[in-house]
């Protein structure tokens, strides 16, 4: 068993230059056995850099890398490969989860060091271990199930008891739960606290500060490619992190007015996807309104967004300023809605085409004289959107996959504001986007809904719920199951009932409680 | 521009392998025969081409060459039909059976490359039935319409050489395309969808109806070529007439920078596709290489091609992303 808080992995004067330019330099930092290490920054900060050279995907350009050996001595070591790094029990975890979808959980645990014997595969043994490690993670599930078949909070946890099974002393989680719901982000701090106690050192890079809060030892904060500090537990609190972030403090947004007078813009009755047998809703949104769909994962509110664009067939009636919304996706688009998808890589971006083509495919034809492409105009309108959409770096012809995570978001929601869309349908509007940009968007979304556009969105994170929506509709397994102003909204509130709780009578009470909680579980 | 100097260097090659070795290479006759041939083929790569960007693939332009080109003298000479009625026909009935590909592809979302691998057997089938496999020709009328595809232009000046009147639809075509794909709404929707069809959704472009067109204006142009090849020829057998001219057709485009991934196309490095093509076969005869070498001659020059290709794409990628990282 390793001694606990032993210094299993030391680097210093850590850089890494790209074509000259230094995206991270004279990193130090010791990571010891025992301990939670959290490493925060805004996008660009170098946060993944940071970790890819950890972890053996890229090589770093300056400095070195010294992990314990077996007797506990630090050894300067060459991580040139994942497979380097595998060797010195590192092990990362990745943001985008790549388990083969088609083998099952024991088959992507043992992919590729497969037991044998004979040169067949050993199915039992396989079965039985991988059964094990999914138990060390807190996993009760068959290990024959395919991986297809898994909620993206089980997949995160059969990577972690993949890593686990290598033999991992070092374990390294990229933005380990924003893509879970806040039950399953609960769940995986749980395992992470468990790994330490076992004596595992776990890094990991997160964009919420709370969980940061609750479970780090250590926090170490980036800024433009340098450390700005590494603080100890105890010796931290949201306000100082903030303010090595950013060099500033996060101020909290103002209340918007309430829209009561404003005429209806989007009416859903009796709506029904076809992709879910879910019970049919109605709700309306007002001109201007911005409404916060708010629920756990899976209680249906992409169904709802995908049906109002008609990504899905639909049952029950949509209209659109009292005229019915009928046919596909691109008449619907016609009409004035716009939609931002959940899964940007699958559904928003075109990653080998340049930025300005991804900002303008959503106008390109409104843009058109006789329907030939003005190019020039097209330059135009994409440079004052990529200025007011403050995307960096502002260079229209760059690939859009060479761009960081809350630049490519920016990029697709950027895409509509050119055309003032009626309704603004949005899935996630922040998902694996960082602090600063966080903030950049929600402006543009209030800026937007200043000037008329009805702005319907989706959000597992209840503090952007809170900080962004005019109104509040919390869904339960696909169905409405309250609703709630600005005014009188708070998180215990939409946690009893996206959870399944009964509505309340007396709201005032839970309210005055929940104002406390206003700072919000995540940031 | 840049990503066409791949195939103008094999096209090259091929070319200057072709006359220092074979003496005829470079007579009048065969040059006119070679730009013949190419019009023709680079005719039907286009259409391929146009349903490649989508990402998707059309195995029956042979058979629909066959139906089209078989079906045209059969209702000119056996049934008597007017050629004002015949022509419009045969070019409506090749569109609507890109109509039908598009639809299956579409709607009831079944793969490109089965819907059009049956196309592939249905077609020759129903040309073959139709004609009681009997050959078919012109016998000898129908000069003037034949004349579309037979007419020669004489350039001033110039022996030996003149221009074979089917140049004339490729160039209106390749412009036609080329400004399409290049400087049209839909040319831009039509490479977004292939580059990421469910992001195009997402973006409002009506991905369906462009997947269908595309496959339309496939089987459309396939049906014209296989018009102005019975011109050109002026008979063939149903049981061989088109046979692997899809091949020739995906080779071409694929070879002129067409990714089978879709959304990427060059209008001119098909034409060039579709040349290169053609010269490999007329200088396998020149040199005086066994004509049963043909396909592995043509099939080893693609590989070569988009192994080259593939590399050159790969560095300069990495050179494109060194510089922007």
């Amino acid at each position: 068993m390793t001694n606990t808080h032993q210094e299993l992995l030391r680097c210093s004067g850590l850089g890494r230059r790209y074509a000259g330019v230094p995206a991270l330099s004279g990193i130090d930092l010791s990571i010891r056995g025992g301990e939670v290490l959290a490493i925060v920054g805004e996008n660009g900060a170098g946060k993944s850099t940071l970790l890819k050279m950890l972890s053996g995907v890229i090589a770093p350009s300056d400095g070195d890398i010294s992990v314990a050996d077996a007797d506990g001595v630090l050894r300067t070591v060459q991580l040139s490969s994942v497979r380097d790094a595998t060797r010195a029990g590192i092990a990362l975890v990745h943001q985008e989860l790549n388990l083969a979808e088609n083998l099952d959980i024991a088959g992507s645990i043992f992919l590729g060091r497969e037991p044998a014997r004979f040169g067949f595969l050993d199915l039992h043994s396989m079965q039985a271990s991988a059964r094990d490690w999914l138990a060390r993670v807190g996993l009760d599930l068959d290990p024959t199930t395919p991986c297809g078949a898994l909620a993206i909070a089980q997949r995160q946890l059969v990577e972690v008891a993949k890593a686990l099974s290598c033999n991992a002393r070092i374990l390294i989680l990229d933005e380990p739960t924003s893509s879970l719901s806040a039950r399953e982000a609960d769940r995986m701090l749980e395992i992470m606290s468990e790994l330490r106690a076992q004596g595992k050192a776990v890094v990991f890079v997160s964009h919420h500060l709370d969980e940061v809060l609750r479970i780090a030892d250590r926090v170490v904060v980036l800024r433009d490619g340098h450390c700005t500090g590494v603080l100890e537990r105890g010796a931290y609190d949201r306000d100082s992190i903030e303010r090595l972030m950013v060099g500033r403090s996060i101020e909290p947004t103002e209340q918007r007015a309430a829209r009561d007078s404003a005429s209806v813009r989007l009416r859903v009755s009796g709506l029904t996807s076809a992709h879910r047998r879910a019970h049919p809703v109605s709700f309306v949104v007002k001109t201007g309104e911005i409404v916060g769909l708010a629920g756990l994962v899976g209680a249906g509110r992409t169904e709802i967004l995908e049906a109002i664009a008609a990504i899905t067939p639909h049952g029950g009636e949509v209209h659109l300023d009292d005229v019915e919304l009928r046919g596909n996706t691109a008449s619907r688009v016609r009409r004035g809605v716009a939609i931002v998808p959940e899964d940007r890589a699958r559904n928003g971006i075109f990653a080998a085409n340049h930025v300005a083509m991804n900002m303008s495919l959503a106008w390109v034809d409104r843009n058109s004289r006789a329907r030939t492409v003005d190019t020039s105009a097209e330059r135009g309108v994409v440079g004052r959107l990529m200025e007011r959409m403050q995307l960096r770096p502002a260079e229209p012809d760059r690939l859009l996959h060479t761009l960081s995570g809350g630049n490519q978001q920016k990029s697709v929601i950027g895409r509509w504001i050119a055309v003032s869309p009626a309704l603004l349908l949005l899935d996630e509007p922040t998902r694996g986007v960082d602090v600063a940009a966080r903030a950049e968007i929600h402006a543009e979304i209030r800026r937007l809904a200043d000037s008329g556009t009805s702005v319907l969105f989706a959000s597992s994170d209840l503090e952007e719920v809170l900080m962004l929506a005019d109104r509040v509709i919390v869904m339960h397994e696909g169905s409405i199951a309250g609703e709630f102003t600005a005014q009188e909204v708070d998180e215990v509130a939409i946690m009893h009932l996206a959870t399944g709780g009964a509505p309340t009578g007396s709201r005032t009470q839970t309210a005055a409680r929940g104002k406390e909680h206003r700072r919000g579980t995540k940031l | 521009m840049k990503k066409n100097l791949g195939i103008l260097g094999i096209f090259l090659v091929v070319c200057v392998v072709a006359s220092v070795f074979g003496q005829n290479f470079l007579t009048g006759y065969n040059l006119m025969n070679l730009t013949q041939r190419t019009s023709l083929f680079a005719i039907i790569s286009l259409g391929a081409g146009l349903v490649i960007v989508t990402g998707g693939i059309d195995l029956s332009i042979g058979s629909v060459v066959c139906l089209a080109g078989i079906t045209t003298p059969w209702l000119l000479v056996e049934h008597g039909w007017s050629p004002w009625v015949v022509i419009p026909l045969v070019l409506a009935g090749s569109a609507l059976i890109g109509l039908f590909h598009g639809v299956l592809i579409t709607r009831l979302r079944l793969q490109p490359f089965l819907v059009t691998l049956c196309g592939l057997l249905l077609y020759r089938g129903i040309a073959r039935w139709m004609t009681s496999d009997q050959s078919q020709g012109f016998q000898g009328e129908f000069a003037g319409v034949r004349s579309i595809a037979l007419a020669k232009f004489p350039i001033p000046l110039v022996e030996n050489y003149q221009i074979p009147a089917t140049v004339i639809p490729l160039v209106v075509l390749a412009v036609v395309i080329g400004v399409f794909l290049h400087r049209t709404v839909w040319g831009r929707w039509l490479l977004a969808t292939g580059r990421n069809e469910s992001a195009a959704r997402y973006s409002g472009v009506p991905t369906a109806w462009l997947i269908t067109m595309a496959y339309v204006a496939c089987s459309l142009l396939a049906g014209f070529g296989g018009m102005l090849f019975i011109f050109d020829i002026g008979s063939a057998q149903p049981s061989d007439f088109g046979n692997f001219y899809e091949l020739y057709a995906i080779a071409a485009a694929v070879l002129g920078g067409c990714s089978l991934r879709g959304g990427e196309a060059s209008v001119f490095g098909i034409i060039l596709g579709a040349a290169t093509l053609q010269v490999l076969r007329t200088a396998i005869i020149l040199l005086g290489l066994s004509s049963q070498l043909e396909f592995a001659v043509i099939g080893a020059v693609l590989l070569i091609g988009v192994t080259a290709d593939e590399l050159v794409r790969r560095f300069s990628v990495r050179r494109i992303e060194r510089k922007q990282t």
